[in-house]
């Protein structure tokens, strides 16, 4: 697998494109990827994550350049430039229940429709949403999630795109890996084939469709 | 006045909340108040957190100069891991807290109402927070606790009849523990079953919307 730079990586993703962005409030995002397309000025995208974690960190930055018109979230509470977009009316946010998040992404990814869960029954989350009881409990139905594009980030990557994840930073990474048309990737570090232990791989490169050069030294 | 400082701290509500702690569960501590109860946990009862962003068994925080950014907590606080520490994706994170694995979640609120029905994640208007994982944690695990104070910064009861925020869940708090006491949710109302230090019952009522039983 050849690598591209984060601005080849930016070009990839088209204004008014759905985005899937890894990471928890920054932790595991990738963050060379976000600050080309807040450099090449993307517009209009819709961004599916876990949060959009502060001012100026991770998707924080696409948020404050301006470059997001629809968030689907589980969290923006740390974020206050997310809520004054938001009740400004110039930013749509659909906050989701962050398992239920989880769960429509993996089932975007693993060619299932949907998923049926209790969370969330008797709230606002539970608006617009079909109720089916199975074995005589009520579920929602949730519809799969998927994108155009993910954009994730891992410890490690090999030059087969197998990915190994670090620590909390792996979150809704592995989930989006499966679940966009086209995946980037960015890693730490790229290492030779046959480094990165065979049984210690978390994503496995058939899902990787483009990995970022190494970072360099700015 | 002296006299309007009656019952707990945060401290002393967090070292109560950790009372509540069985030897060998699975515990979801939530932000805030809840992440203290870590500091408070009795000796002998050995109690393994789940931090909803993907870890089982989280440490102490680290010391200065050892932060490891790729690891932290719900609440973006870095933390340290333990000899049984594991990391999983947010997938498999929310499958244990749905799936009935973890025993006990301690969650702040904004409102408890007497049916246990919990608000803590907007204030339509004003604060949208998310609910971030808040309605997983309810809607699986095991037993709910909120802690909580009992009054707003206007003095105003935040155990209430009935929520007039944006619910988190329906009738999931098992237990309410506040500034002025510990509350049980039970068919018909709230049981008292404990007093803060210098708060008398009828202070406890007087401060408290919701039913009273008893």
């Amino acid at each position: 697998m050849r690598t591209i730079s984060p601005a080849a990586s930016a070009e990839l993703v088209p204004d008014g494109a759905v985005v899937m962005i890894g990471g928890f409030m920054g932790v595991g995002s990738p963050h060379r990827t976000i600050a080309a397309l807040v450099a090449r000025q993307a517009r209009d995208l819709t961004v599916i994550a876990n949060d959009t974690a502060r001012p100026g960190v991770g998707i924080g930055k696409l948020i404050g350049a301006g470059c997001v018109a629809r968030a689907i979230v589980s969290h923006i509470g740390t974020n206050p430039e997310t809520q004054k977009l938001m009740l400004e009316g110039k930013l749509a946010v659909e906050l989701v229940p962050q398992g239920t998040l989880a769960e429509r992404v993996r089932a975007g990814g693993a060619g299932l429709g949907g998923v049926l869960t209790a969370t969330g029954l008797g709230t606002l989350a539970a608006e617009g949403r079909q109720v089916v009881q199975v074995g005589g409990r009520d579920f929602l139905v949730e519809p799969a999630l998927r994108a155009d594009i993910a954009l994730i980030a891992a410890r490690s990557a090999d030059y087969a795109g197998n990915l190994v994840y670090s620590l909390t930073a792996r979150n809704f990474n592995p989930l989006m890996a499966m679940a966009a048309e086209t995946v980037i990737a960015e890693a730490n570090e790229i290492v030779p084939l046959g480094v990165l232990p065979p049984d210690a791989v978390h994503t496995p490169g058939i899902l990787i469709d483009q990995l970022l050069e190494r970072p360099r030294v700015a | 006045m002296a006299a309007e400082i009656k019952g707990w701290d945060r401290n002393r509500m967090a070292a109560r909340a950790a009372q509540e702690l069985q030897d060998g569960w699975y515990v979801n501590l939530g932000i805030g108040i809840p992440t203290l109860v870590a500091n408070y946990i009795p000796e002998g009862v050995h109690v393994t957190l789940q931090s909803e962003n993907g870890m089982l068994g989280i440490g102490p925080f680290p010391y200065e100069g050892e932060e490891d950014p790729d690891l932290i907590n719900a609440g973006k606080q870095t933390v340290t891991e333990l000899p049984q520490t594991a990391y999983f994706d947010s997938a498999e994170s929310f499958a244990m807290i749905r799936g009935g694995k973890i025993a006990m979640a301690i969650l702040g609120a904004m409102e408890v109402a007497e049916n246990g029905d919990l608000a803590n994640w907007m204030i339509p208007g004003k604060l949208v927070k998310g609910m971030g994982g808040a309605m997983d944690l309810v809607a699986g695990v095991g037993r709910v606790v909120v802690v909580m104070d009992h009054t707003s910064k206007h003095g105003e009861s935040k155990v209430l009849k009935s929520c007039t925020l944006p619910l988190t869940g329906q009738a999931v708090v098992n237990r309410i523990i506040t500034n002025l006491g510990v509350l049980d949710v039970v068919p018909g109302g709230l049981k008292i079953v404990e007093l803060a230090d210098g708060v008398s019952e009828d202070e406890l009522r007087a401060a408290t919307e919701a039913t009273i039983l008893g």
